[in-house]
C-alpha cells in the first residue's frame, strides 16, 4: 500500500512488521522518532518486543548483544555521537557474530555539534564488521530494512546490519512510500533461528571468551571469511525481494545511465537522488554522464565496481565526511577497486555536504562539466558548496 | 535457609563455575561466585563485565563456566543482563521457553563502582528481574592494582602510591550499597567472603523478590592487599569485626544489620594486617591519618545503626 510518510516511519514499519523480541534503543536527534513510533506500537500492544529504555546508546548496543546472545531477534537505531558511543560494542556485536540490525540516520560528528546530515557516524563504524547498506529514499530506507534482517540472519552471514538514511533529508521528509501487507513483509523475513543461545540452559555456552594469540588471529580471519559471504547472500536477497515487492534491486550499487557513461558520479545515500536530476539535465544536452550509487558500502563490492567504471574517462567519488588527513573513504575504496584495472579512469575527490550543508542539482551539474578538464588523478581534496 | 551440607551438596550435584581457572592462588572470588551459584536451584545465565574473573575463566578454547555466561566489554555488564533477561521475557510470552530461568551479574568494583555504574543505575531504574554481585576487591585488580573509587582512603594502589608527599588514596570510598538502595529496589546487601553462609542465605532471600537485587561482597584479593595468600577469610572477618563492612542487608525499604560486633576492635587492627596500609604504620603521620580513617568508620557505622533504628525489619 502507497502511504506519504517520513523515513522515520518507513523504518519504524519495517520494524513493525518484523516484529523483533527486543528492541532497545535511546533517543537522538535525527533517530528519535523511529524510537518514539516504536514505543507507541509497544505500548499500543501491536508488537509483543520488549522494549527497553536504556541510559545510552552504550547501553543500547550492551543490550542487544545481551538479547542477540540469548536467542531473540534483536533491532536497534542511533545517529551521530550515538553510534559514536556505540562503536566499542559494534566491534563486540560482528566479533560475536551477532545479528543485530540498526537503522542509522546519519549525522554530523561533534565538533562543532551539528544535528544535521553528513556520513560521519557511518565513516566512524567503516571497520567495525558490521554490514553497511545505505538507502537513497525512504522506499529504500523501508525495504533495505526488510533485506538487512534476512541478510544478518542468514546462516552464512550472521553479522550486524547498519541501514543508513540521510537525517533530516531522509528521516524527516514526507515521501511516497509503497509498504508492503503485514503478511507479505513477515513471510519474506521468515523465523528467526538463533544459534547457540544463552538462554539453551542444557547446553551451556561461553560467549565473549578472551582469545590470547594463539587463537586471535584466526577468529578475525573467520570474520572475515563471514563478511566476505555477505555479496552472494545480498545479490539472493534481492531477487526474492524484488519478486514480492515489484521494484527492482539488482546488484550492489544503483548504475543510473552509466552503461555508455565518459563521466561518472559516485555518491552514497539521498544525494545520488540530486544526482540523477545532473545526470538528465546533462544528458539532455549531450554529455555522456551517469551515477554510480552504492548500496552495499561493506563489505565493498570491489571487482563489481571496478568492471563498472573501467569504460569511464573520468570519475568523481563524493564523500560527505572527510577522513581527516588522507583522501576520503568512499575514494579510498574506489580507487582500490581500480587500482587492478589496465584501464584506470581519472579519479577525482570531492567532499560535499558536511554538517547539513545543501547539496543542488547545480552544484553537481558543475561537478559534472569540471570533469573533463582534469587530466590526472590528483591526490588532492576538492569541496562542493564550501567557502574559502 | 541453605546449610552447608545442602550447598556442598548441589556442589557435587552440578559444578557451576569448575576448577582450572586462572584466578591467584589465594584469591577469594571463586568462593563467592560458587556459593552464589549454589544458593541459587532454578537454571541460571550469568553476566561478567571484563576483569578478573572474566580473564581467568574464559580463555579460548577452554572456560571454567558450566553454565550460560556472557562478556562482552567493562562497562555494561548490568545492560548486557538487561538484554539477556528481556530476550527471556519475549521469548516466554511467545511460549518458546517454559522454565524459569535467574539472572546473575559477578563483576569486580570497578566494573560496578565506576565504569559500569550508569548501566547498573539504568537497569536498575528500568526494574529487570536479575542479581548483581559485586565482587568488591577494592581496586582494579586485573590491570596491577590501580585505585577505584571501592578503595579505601590511605590505600597504596598504583595510581594513588605512597609518595613523599601524597601517602595512597587521598579519598574516602564509594559507599555504593546506599547508592543502589537509593534506587528503591526489593533488594540489596553487603556480603563478606568470610560469612559464606550469610553470604548463601542473602542470595536466596534476594531471589524470592522480583526485579533488581544487588549483593556488594567483600571479596579479599591477597595480591593487591598484600596479604598472605592464606588470609583471604581472616582478612574479610577482621573487615566485618572492625565495622569497616557491615553485613546488612535493605529488603523493600526495611534495614537490617546481620551481625553485630560485640566489641569495638579499632580499624589499625585490619590495617596493619595489609602490605597497602604499611606506610601509616612508618609515616609520623599515620597516626592522624588512621584517626581519620576510624572516624569514617564510626561515622558510617553510627548512620547505619541509625537507619536500622529508624527503618528497621522490626523483628
Amino acid at each position: 500500500m502507497r502511504k506519504a510518510i517520513t523515513g522515520h516511519k518507513a523504518v519504524a514499519e519495517a520494524m513493525r512488521q518484523i516484529e523483533p523480541d527486543v528492541v532497545a534503543v535511546y533517543p537522538i536527534t535525527p533517530q528519535s522518532e523511529i524510537a518514539e513510533y516504536y514505543a507507541e506500537y509497544v505500548h499500543d500492544g501491536l508488537v509483543r518486543t520488549e522494549l527497553i529504555p536504556v541510559e545510552s546508546e552504550h547501553s543500547a548496543l550492551s543490550a542487544c548483544v545481551g538479547a542477540a546472545a540469548a536467542g531473540g531477534r534483536v533491532m536497534t537505531a542511533t545517529a551521530s555521537q550515538g553510534l559514536a558511543l556505540m562503536v566499542e560494542v559494534l566491534y563486540i556485536a560482528a566479533g560475536l557474530r551477532l545479528p543485530i540490525v540498526m537503522a542509522l540516520a546519519n549525522r554530523s560528528l561533534s565538533a562543532p555539534i551539528n544535528i544535521h546530515c553528513d556520513h560521519s557516524d557511518a565513516y566512524l563504524a567503516r571497520d567495525s564488521g558490521a554490514v553497511q547498506i545505505f538507502a537513497e529514499s525512504a522506499q529504500e530506507a523501508y525495504d533495505y530494512t526488510l533485506m538487512a534482517q534476512r541478510l544478518a540472519e542468514d546462516m552464512r552471514v550472521r553479522l550486524p546490519v547498519i541501514v543508513n538514511l540521510d537525517g533530516f533529508t531522509l528521516t524527516h521528509s514526507v515521501q511516497v512510500v509503497d509498504v508492503l501487507s503485514d503478511e507479505v513483509a513477515r513471510n519474506f523475513v521468515g523465523e528467526f533461528k538463533p544459534i547457540y543461545p544463552l538462554l539453551d540452559v542444557e547446553r551451556p555456552v561461553t560467549w565473549g571468551p578472551f582469545a590470547m594469540p594463539d587463537y586471535y588471529f584466526e577468529l578475525k580471519r573467520a570474520q572475515q571469511a563471514a563478511i566476505e559471504a555477505v555479496p552472494a547472500v545480498f545479490l539472493e536477497i534481492q531477487r526474492e525481494f524484488s519478486r514480492i515487492c515489484g521494484r527492482d534491486y539488482h546488484g550492489f550499487f544503483e548504475a543510473y545511465r552509466l552503461d555508455d557513461a565518459d563521466y561518472v558520479m559516485v555518491v552514497l545515500g539521498s544525494t545520488a537522488g540530486t544526482a540523477k536530476v545532473a545526470v538528465d539535465e546533462l544528458r539532455a544536452q549531450g554529455m555522456k554522464v551517469g551515477l554510480l550509487k552504492p548500496w552495499l558500502w561493506r563489505p565493498f563490492p570491489i571487482r563489481e565496481v571496478a568492471e563498472a567504471l573501467s569504460r569511464a574517462k573520468a570519475v568523481a567519488v563524493l564523500d560527505r565526511a572527510i577522513s581527516f588527513g588522507t583522501m576520503g573513504a568512499l575514494y579510498e575504496d574506489i580507487a582500490t577497486a581500480l587500482y587492478p584495472s589496465p584501464r584506470r579512469p581519472v579519479l577525482v575527490n570531492y567532499v560535499y555536504g558536511l554538517g547539513g550543508r545543501d547539496t543542488a542539482v547545480l552544484d553537481l551539474v558543475k561537478v559534472f562539466q569540471e570533469l573533463p578538464t582534469i587530466k590526472a588523478t590528483e591526490p588532492v581534496l576538492r569541496y562542493i558548496g564550501l567557502r574559502e | 535457609m541453605p546449610s552447608i551440607r545442602v550447598l556442598a551438596e548441589r556442589e557435587e550435584k552440578r559444578v557451576r563455575f569448575t576448577g582450572g581457572h586462572t584466578l591467584c592462588a589465594g584469591c577469594a572470588e571463586p568462593m563467592v561466585v560458587r556459593t552464589v551459584l549454589n544458593a541459587i536451584e532454578d537454571p541460571v545465565v550469568v553476566a561478567s563485565p571484563t576483569g578478573c574473573l572474566e580473564v581467568a575463566s574464559s580463555r579460548f578454547p577452554g572456560t571454567a563456566w558450566n553454565v550460560p555466561w556472557i562478556h562482552v566489554a567493562f562497562e555494561n555488564a548490568a545492560a548486557v543482563i538487561s538484554g539477556v533477561e528481556a530476550a527471556y521475557k519475549a521469548l516466554k510470552k511467545k511460549g518458546l521457553i517454559d522454565k524459569r530461568i535467574r539472572f546473575v551479574v559477578f563483576a569486580g568494583d570497578g566494573g560496578t563502582y565506576d565504569i559500569g555504574f550508569q548501566a547498573l543505575s539504568g537497569a536498575l531504574e528500568r526494574g529487570h528481574d536479575f542479581l548483581y554481585v559485586c565482587l568488591n576487591n577494592e581496586a582494579y585488580m586485573n590491570t596491577g592494582v590501580q585505585r577505584s573509587s571501592a578503595t579505601p582512603k590511605c590505600a597504596a594502589a598504583t595510581t594513588a602510591p605512597v609518595g613523599e608527599v601524597i601517602p595512597g588514596k587521598p579519598q574516602e570510598r564509594k559507599d555504593l550499597t546506599e547508592i543502589v538502595v537509593a534506587h528503591g529496589i526489593p533488594y540489596a546487601a553487603q556480603a563478606a567472603v568470610a560469612n559464606l553462609i550469610d553470604l548463601a542465605n542473602k542470595v536466596e532471600r534476594a531471589m524470592k523478590y522480583e526485579g533488581p537485587k544487588f549483593i556488594n561482597v567483600l571479596t579479599t584479593c591477597p595480591l593487591g592487599w598484600r596479604t598472605p595468600r592464606d588470609s583471604a577469610i581472616q582478612q574479610a572477618k577482621l573487615a566485618v569485626e572492625t565495622r569497616y563492612w557491615p553485613l546488612y542487608e535493605v529488603i523493600e525499604g526495611r534495614y537490617k544489620i546481620n551481625y553485630k560486633p560485640k566489641e569495638r576492635v579499632p580499624i589499625e587492627e585490619w590495617l596493619k594486617t595489609q602490605g597497602r596500609f604499611r606506610h601509616l604504620f612508618r609515616d609520623p603521620r599515620g597516626k592522624e591519618l588512621i584517626a581519620q580513617i576510624q572516624a569514617e568508620v564510626d561515622r558510617r557505622w553510627e548512620l547505619l545503626l541509625k537507619k536500622e533504628q529508624c527503618f528497621g525489619v522490626g523483628d
